[in-house]
């Protein structure tokens, strides 16, 4: 159980505060409600962009890194396709550091020229690096544009080309802050050495008198639902063929989101699952392969992805994958398959909470989703998902009109 | 009317006192110690058991990564499904990994399961087996891995560059190749295991929320193997430097990056300008505001991050300075290097540059004071390195009190270009 405080304060921004004395330090976490799925499909990236310039100097302090660390914090930051997360952790003596710090880059920035220039081209770098300069590094790129035809997920968070980077411009910031950094598209979270009515006055007087803007209301386009089968093959310049396998999900919040978590863990959740155990013990198909879903907010995605053994035939690999679906779908799994997935998940909640770090993320991430307090049923949700839920749910998800196939074959 | 170009008051980090939570030791029957942290919200539990048994003690490159790895894939009870099984069922997770000097097999699991699963571990360090299946399987999904490996040019560099430190037939600097692991055979892994899990030396390091009886838990299932205590010392072993001392390797036509590594020896934690290295390392490239970051990514955007550090080796150390750079810029990046090591013999760091680096160094050393897994993560590295506390708080105090003119004079001992190599791979 983790506890909490919550307040909102008059422009809009809320506030929770999370009390552990038994640490020295102090997280501050801000959370804005805004990550890639937000962006113009002419202009992809910029969220990401936009984060690292969130560290390019602020309208009253000109650097944000060096007072925090005089304070003896560090911070990082993060962006998905759904939000954008910025952290910092010191010790608590000196917290009032990172409310200055973060309430300043909220009220605003101080928008250099060459902040952006410089920031573009690390973020160009950054591409490479992860997306380019590696084997399979584009393999998201090519499925996210294979599954998803209308919903803003169809691009990645980096962009959906190195140009819509490089194009960026001092406007295209200035109206993107003004859209999305403000109060009420806001949430702060404060853990650690720290008390509520400490947090309450810190927070009033930093944020309390920046402008709350205007809500960004969220009015994404809707994927369709998916009504046939979708295959791509690709060649590249890789030593083993690979084969990804996606079905669309359901939303976050959706009761149903529990059932297909479970469903990945008795896939391939270690060494003991399904597929690992036939596919890469048994049958020596594969020589890995995962079965995971994205997490995201909107309805997600469920994937399959493995590289083949050398000489497999990618037809009989997927063969196989489609066999051991099959049998999933004639006879559920057993009571010890489901309890063992649940004992996993209460073990992986309960190493989670280990720091205040993930203690602050986990607040705002479900504060994000309509309620913090969501986190404190999670298991008891997971808890409640039975065999016949599983059983079923393996009969609606894979579907083969729901599913898209990538091939991305070797070269050699 | 708040002034917001004002910042608000701190306390100098410097001032906190800064105090390692003290470890619990126990010895069980066969003499292996016990190093324990009790404590944390949360009722789980780690468990990590250091063999002696890292590659510094294998013939053949790749014996002790495998054997290592196969401790998980079958006993005379139990097959590799059902060794996985066992620990999964409780949503606990059993790991292992292989260094050069120790090798590790861990336990991560809620303390409520403990019973249940250290019997388990014991299976596995009395009764494996080493199935020929497994080794095979191992060995085939093993070399698919290295091909895709082999195509990164940081995956190269890495290599490369301790290659170049050690000299090849380093322990630090062997690499398993396709014709190592082909060579590989369960005779050799098996009397391995025998010399170094059946008969080795294991210290145990414990953290969490340990159950009460969990003295008398390790003590059934561990302390009546033929197990013997640690002596901590680190075997000699020659190093055989590359006389050349710059390289360029073309790894892939196509690449849009070179990944640089500039690199010279360095002595391990014992000796005396070690502590105080790590001070003048975090001003030149050990933290975001570092001089290589602050020029080299945030004035210059040549890369996504670039970083140096002091490798963590036991036995001798090396100072590496670490990058991917757009290819068109790899040049331009080294050269800058260079220029910031110059800087460095030059001029005198100024007040507000070390007051700096020291506050956040001591913020950073409480943040990684916070909960028993980093207390115990900390006194694990001090008693595998063969020191004690007094080296936690000897390296407080070089943050606190080594001074400009010594961090100078180090720099112009060591930060001198002809003592590294320099290496790009694209």
């Amino acid at each position: 159980m983790i506890r909490f405080e919550k307040f909102t304060l008059e422009n809009g921004l809320r506030v929770l505060v999370h009390e552990d004395n038994s640490t020295p330090m102090a997280v501050v976490n801000v959370l804005y409600d805004v990550g890639a799925k937000d962006e113009n499909p002419e202009k992809t990236g910029f969220a990401h962009l936009f984060e690292h310039l969130m560290f390019g100097g602020s309208i009253n302090i000109p650097v944000y890194d060096e007072p925090l660390q005089v304070a003896g914090g560090e911070n990082n930051a993060y962006t998905t396709n759904d939000l954008t997360n910025y952290y910092c952790q010191l010790p608590s003596e000196n917290i009032e550091t990172a409310f200055w710090l973060e309430s300043d880059r909220m009220l605003s920035l101080a928008f250099g020229k060459k902040s952006l220039e410089v920031q573009r081209k690390v973020v160009c770098e950054e591409f490479k690096e992860h997306y380019i300069n590696k084997p399979y590094g584009d393999v998201w790129h090519k499925l996210r544009t294979l599954v998803y035809t209308t919903h803003p997920y169809k691009w990645m968070t980096i962009g959906a080309s190195l140009k819509h980077v490089e194009d960026a411009t001092l406007a295209d910031v200035k109206a993107f802050f003004k859209k999305h950094y403000n109060p009420s598209n806001a949430i702060l979270t404060v853990a650690g050495n720290v008390n509520v009515a400490q947090v309450k006055e810190l927070a009033e007087k930093w944020f309390g008198t920046i402008p709350s803007g205007e809500k960004y209301n969220r009015n994404l386009p809707v994927e369709p639902k998916q009504t046939a089968p979708r295959t791509l093959e690709v060649k590249a310049d890789v030593p083993l063929d690979a084969l990804y396998k996606c079905w669309h999900i359901y939303p976050r919040t959706d009761d149903r989101y529990y059932t297909a978590d479970l469903i990945t863990d008795i896939l391939s959740g270690g060494g003991s699952s399904r597929l690992y155990q036939s596919l890469v013990k048994e049958q020596q198909l594969f020589s890995n392969i995962e079965c995971y879903h994205m997490g995201s907010t909107d309805a997600g995605l469920l994937v399959i992805e493995g590289k083949l053994v050398k000489g497999i035939d990618i037809k009989k690999a997927e063969q196989a994958i489609n066999e051991e679906i099959k049998k999933i779908q004639a006879t559920g799994v057993t009571i010890t398959e489901l309890e063992k997935v649940k004992n996993k998940t209460e073990s992986a909640l309960a190493f989670e909470d280990m720091s205040v770090m993930n203690r602050a993320s986990s607040i705002a991430m479900y504060e994000l989703l309509g309620d913090a307090d969501l986190m404190n049923s999670e298991l008891e949700k997971y808890r409640a998902v039975t065999a016949e839920n599983i059983l079923a749910e393996t009969r609606i998800i894979f579907d083969e009109n729901n599913c898209s196939t990538m091939y991305y074959m070797s070269n050699n | 009317m708040l002034n917001r170009t004002i910042a608000p008051a701190i306390i100098d980090a410097t001032d906190f006192n800064l105090k390692l939570k003290p470890y619990e030791l126990f010895h069980l029957d066969n003499t292996v110690p016990v190093y324990a942290i009790n404590g944390g919200a949360q009722d789980v539990l780690q468990i990590e058991m250091v063999f002696y048994a890292g590659n510094f003690f294998e013939k053949n490159n790749g014996v002790a990564a495998v054997t290592n790895y196969l401790l998980k894939n079958g006993t005379t009870t139990k097959n590799a499904f059902q060794l996985n099984e066992a620990f999964e069922y409780y949503g606990a997770s059993c790991s292992r990994a292989c260094y050069n000097e120790t090798a590790v097999l861990s336990l991560h699991t809620l303390s409520k399961y403990a019973d249940k699963l250290l019997p388990v571990m014991n299976d596995m360090l009395t009764n494996a087996v080493f199935p020929q299946e497994e080794l095979d399987i191992f060995v085939q999904n093993y070399k698919q891995r290295l091909s895709v490996n082999l195509l990164k040019c940081e995956f190269i560099a890495g290599r490369k560059i301790d290659q170049l430190l050690y000299g090849e037939q380093h322990p630090y600097a062997r690499f398993t190749n396709v014709a190592d692991l082909d060579a590989l055979d369960v005779e050799t892994i098996k009397s391995f295991y025998k010399e170094y899990y059946l008969k080795g030396s294991c210290a145990i390091f414990i953290a969490g929320k340990l159950p009460q009886n969990i003295e008398q838990l390790l003590n059934e299932n561990f302390g009546k193997l033929q197990l013997t205590k640690p002596t901590f010392e680190v075997k000699n072993i020659i190093t055989v430097p590359a006389i050349e001392k710059k390289y360029r390797i073309e790894n892939d036509a196509n690449a849009v990056q070179g990944a640089i590594r500039i690199a010279q020896p360095f002595p391990n934690r014992h000796h005396e300008d070690f502590k105080k290295t790590i001070v003048l390392n975090t001003v030149y490239g050990g933290y975001f505001g570092s001089r290589l970051m602050s020029n080299i990514r945030e004035e210059k955007g040549y890369t996504y991050g670039i970083y140096s550090y002091l490798q963590n080796h036991l036995h001798e150390s090396a100072w590496v300075i670490s990058t991917e750079a757009g290819k068109d810029v790899c040049d331009a990046t080294i050269e800058e290097i260079y220029k910031e090591m110059k800087g460095m013999r030059e001029e005198i760091i100024d007040d507000e540059e070390l007051s700096l680096v020291r506050n956040y160094m001591i913020g950073g050393i409480l943040g990684d004071l916070d909960g028993p897994f980093h207390i115990i993560a900390k006194w694990k590295n001090i008693i595998l390195n063969n020191l004690d506390e007094k080296y936690f708080y000897d390296s407080v105090d070089a943050i606190k009190n080594t001074g400009a003119e010594e961090l100078q004079a180090l720099a112009q001992k060591y930060l001198q270009p002809e003592r590294f190599f320099e290496l790009i791979v694209y």
